[in-house]
């Protein structure tokens, strides 16, 4: 009975394939750590946000006199409303949390080296269009962070030649941030965006299966076709899709269950890391929810301190550490397109830091501590100190670049095993 | 597969207890999505109980009150009314409001605390049009009743304790909301708690 | 690295001077317990008599405080309401916006989230901090939030201040170090009662800003249990199923 009605889908719709291709039967190496489980709950916090924003899409209501009182109406009307708005304003701050250690991964790992560039462009435009999100999602709540946050960064575009001025008077929509533009954020934030989101996510997982997944030894697990004995390949069942093209190395398990249940432990940590949050401490201290947020939108009067949220902060501080403000724009896009240029700035052969050489080790380490010093920069105020310490940083996360295509041409590495483990 | 022998017992359990853990993590998690579909506490505020003060109706007049969005009627009925009540129980669908249309306390023939105020929903039990109070024309459509309720949409017909007449589309009584007095003069729409 | 090491030192001294520029008044910690219902009515009784008149709290419903600080409806009706508002509404006043704003110079802004927006500590200190100053159209000042346009609404429970000015050279230039303030007429409370009504009523601004924090440690600590008891299963499952990969 269930047999013939599985049959009758798989013969209309190739269910059963599409799971045994990318999950019951996908080869992925064992030797996956901690670093490979941040895919997974990124996936699962973008579910997620999509669930608790439509929920919260149901009481918010989209204008300038409206926000402001719906967003308290969620939080105290509403039953659990304030849990579905934790939930997702946690949940925004945890993606960056998640996404920024997946990168971090895959720069440690080399994950964006051929042939995964395709793969990890798509990672970068994903990236790209998650700040887009956040960065409209924050102006919802219309208080006055929101405003003034919005009204910084949509200047920022009034620094191009010629066209500025008129461009972010198109994108406000108005002479100030108002209703108009509140409408706006809003359509692109809970329709236009999270649909481009989708459409990337899955672009993203199409290509890593394509090119499979790599590992924190940086070595192929798939091999030319007819170059391994039988008793070097692996035992489990690896769909076709693969095993005909490529002999699969002995070192490999099937992503469900096995890398599923491991994501799962991490994902189990994760939610308690978020539970604490949301239940007992929401504002994570004015970095989730800033406290000048608590306080309606005024046109009329700026905070006295503007932080973006801490997860746009590093970019903030490259944009206020150069004196200029075209070229603090042109700095601080820079600093994400050099990111999208890594696959052809490290021109090493070798991918895992494992086996690469001093140098590299220590340039990443001090690029990691760089992002992290610019990020809490960026929620400094401009004092002369913090802004020569911006301006430093700058030319160090800069320097992590320049430096890296420099010596990745002949870099000293050490020799590759031949297998993951024997 | 790995020469190990897997022991098949120990892995089932596992899998099922996990999974019903798991299961009820998520039907807990499922909570705040379905219970935010309730109504918030601005609509109980809005549908909070309604007071009435009856002081200043005549005998055969009707007040409205909203009570929830919906029109809610008070009935002054004069003692002619309430003499006829007994004379047309025949004609009724349910005479001994058998069907739970109205509170306990309100199961008796005048369906009503006190036998001179009817207090019910004025929506009528077929489709949802609110009924006309016809006061002294009711005979025109039931012969010898001279007062009662006519539903202008599709015909139906109450008498003056909002009981059905037989023939007509509306299959049960009018609703008695819950109410109590907190006077002599004044009725609470929509609570009863501490009432018999 | 090294300019980066250079940074890191010259960092030290600049947290210290990043607290400067201009004056600001030493905060005292509000003594902050929601479970101390009987401390959240006092602090109700308070707002109601002495803010309400003039700040609104337009998120807020009476019956919400009446649930959850325990104070049944009826109570609420007699003691907390003054207009013919219903229970279930929001506590809001009668004053209208355009005319107050002509007269403190600006609405008086609603109160809210105003624990959430300041701080529990900067109101209870704001609070306390009311001096004589002639100069100004209410005759008061605030050593905490300078040129307050808020008359001080609790002189009689408190008395009056006056302020004494302490000054320092800081590179040859004289800047105002500290406001001392002493008490100069007493009010119907002695200085301890009065720092316990401030107390409370800055616990109850604490607890409208979030009502939703009574419930929320609660459920929180259950998810927490529920994970903790997920983990041990799913991990065992994952070992389980690991066993076989070497």
């Amino acid at each position: 009975m269930w047999k013939n009605l599985l049959d009758w889908i798989e013969y209309r719709i190739p269910m059963m394939r599409v799971a045994n291709m990318h999950a019951l039967q996908y080869p992925a190496p064992k030797n996956m750590n901690f670093w490979y489980v941040f895919g997974f709950i990124a996936t699962v916090v973008l579910v997620n946000q999509i669930v608790t924003g439509i929920w919260l899409t149901m009481n918010y209501v989209p204008s300038a006199e409206g926000a402001f009182a719906s967003v308290e109406y969620i939080m105290r009307d509403v039953d659990y409303g304030w849990i579905l708005r934790y939930m997702h304003s946690t949940g925004a701050s945890a993606f960056f949390v998640v996404v920024y250690l997946h990168m971090f991964r895959g720069m440690m790992y080399g994950s964006y080296q051929k042939p995964r560039e395709l793969l990890w462009l798509f990672g970068m435009f994903i990236y790209l269009a998650l700040m887009a999100e956040a960065f409209m999602g924050y102006l919802l709540p219309w208080g006055q962070m929101s405003y003034w946050g919005a009204q910084v960064i949509i200047s920022l575009f009034g620094a191009i030649p010629v066209i500025g001025d008129d461009l972010t008077l198109w994108i406000r929509g108005d002479y100030v941030i108002s209703g108009a533009t509140l409408n706006r954020f809003f359509a692109l934030h809970v329709i236009a965006l999270p649909l481009v989101i989708v459409i990337l996510v899955f672009l993203h997982i199409v290509a890593l299966h394509e090119v499979g997944s790599n590992n924190p030894q940086g070595i192929n697990i798939k091999h030319p076709k007819g170059s391994l004995k039988e008793e070097e390949k692996t035992k489990y069942q690896i769909h076709e899709y693969y095993t005909d093209k490529y002999d699969i190395i002995d070192d490999v398990v099937p992503f469900f269950p096995h890398i599923v249940l491991k994501d799962l432990v991490a994902f189990t940590v994760f939610c308690a890391a978020c539970a604490y949050v949301i239940f007992f401490n929401p504002e994570m201290g004015g970095l989730f929810i800033e406290p000048p947020n608590f306080e309606p939108a005024n046109p009329l009067k700026t905070p006295e301190h503007i932080a973006p949220v801490w997860y746009f902060t590093p970019f903030y501080a490259i944009l206020r550490a150069v004196p200029d403000k075209l070229l603090g724009v042109i700095a601080m896009f820079g600093a994400i397109a050099m990111l999208a240029a890594l696959p052809w700035v490290d021109r090493c052969k070798v991918r895992s830091i494992k086996y690469r050489s001093g140098l590299h080790k220590l340039n990443l380490t001090v690029f990691a501590i760089v992002f992290v010093l610019l990020g809490w920069l960026g929620l400094k105020p401009a004092t002369p100190t913090f802004t020569l310490m911006s301006q430093i940083s700058t030319l160090l996360y800069f320097g992590f670049f320049g430096f890296l295509w420099l010596y990745s041409k002949n870099e000293k590495t050490k020799p590759l095993p031949a297998r993951i483990s024997k | 597969m790995s020469n190990a022998p897997v022991d098949n017992g120990r892995r089932r359990f596992l899998t099922v207890a996990t999974s019903v853990v798991g299961g009820v993590g998520a039907v807990g998690a499922a909570v705040p999505f379905i219970a935010s579909w309730n109504p918030s506490a601005k609509a109980k505020a809005a549908g909070a109980p309604v007071e009435v003060n009856v002081s200043k109706l005549q005998p055969g007049q009707m007040l409205r009150v909203e009570w929830r969005g919906k029109p809610v009627w008070v009935v002054k009925r004069t003692d002619e009314m309430l003499a006829q009540l007994a004379k047309h129980e025949g004609q009724l669908r349910d005479a001994a409001s058998e069907n739970e249309q109205q509170p306990q306390y309100a199961t008796n023939q005048h369906r009503s605390i006190k036998p001179e105020y009817f207090v019910a929903v004025g929506i009528c039990t077929h489709l949802g049009c609110s009924p006309q109070y016809l006061a002294d024309s009711f005979s025109a459509q039931v012969e010898g009743v001279p007062s009662g309720f006519f539903c202008p949409c599709h015909g139906s017909k109450f008498d003056m304790a909002g009981r059905v007449f037989q023939s007509v589309p509306a299959p049960l009584n009018l609703v008695i909301p819950p109410h109590k007095y907190l006077d002599e003069n004044t009725i609470l729409v929509g609570d009863d708690s501490g009432a018999a | 690295m090294k300019k980066l090491l250079i940074a890191l030192v010259a960092l030290i001294p600049s947290l210290a001077i990043a607290a400067g520029g201009g004056y600001s008044h030493p905060l005292e910690k509000a003594k902050i317990d929601l479970e101390d219902k009987a401390s959240l009515q006092r602090g109700a009784a308070l707002f109601t008599n002495y803010c309400l008149g003039c700040h609104q709290m337009q998120f807020h419903r009476y019956n919400r405080s009446a649930q959850d600080l325990g104070i049944p409806e009826e109570l609420v009706k007699e003691n907390l309401i003054f207009g013919d508002q219903k229970v279930g509404e929001q506590m809001t006043n009668a004053m209208p916006a355009k005319e107050s704003a002509k007269w403190f110079g600006k609405q008086p802004p609603d109160l809210t989230l105003i624990a959430r927006l300041r701080s529990p500590d900067w109101i209870y200190t704001y609070l306390k901090s009311f001096y004589i100053d002639e100069s100004k159209t209410f005759g008061v000042n605030n050593a905490v939030f300078k040129d307050v346009g808020m008359p001080h609404v609790l002189e009689p429970l408190q008395g009056t201040q006056t302020a004494e000015f302490v000054y320092t050279e800081v590179h040859g230039e004289k800047t105002l170090s500290g406001i001392k303030l002493t008490q100069k007429t007493e009010g119907s409370m002695t200085p301890e009662e009065f720092d316990q009504a401030m107390h409370d009523l800055v616990n109850f601004l604490e607890y409208v800003g979030e009502p939703s924090k009574l419930e929320s440690h609660k459920i929180g600590t259950w998810v927490l249990v529920f994970l903790a008891v997920f983990f041990v299963f799913i991990y065992l499952l994952k070992k389980e199923y690991w066993r076989d990969v070497h």
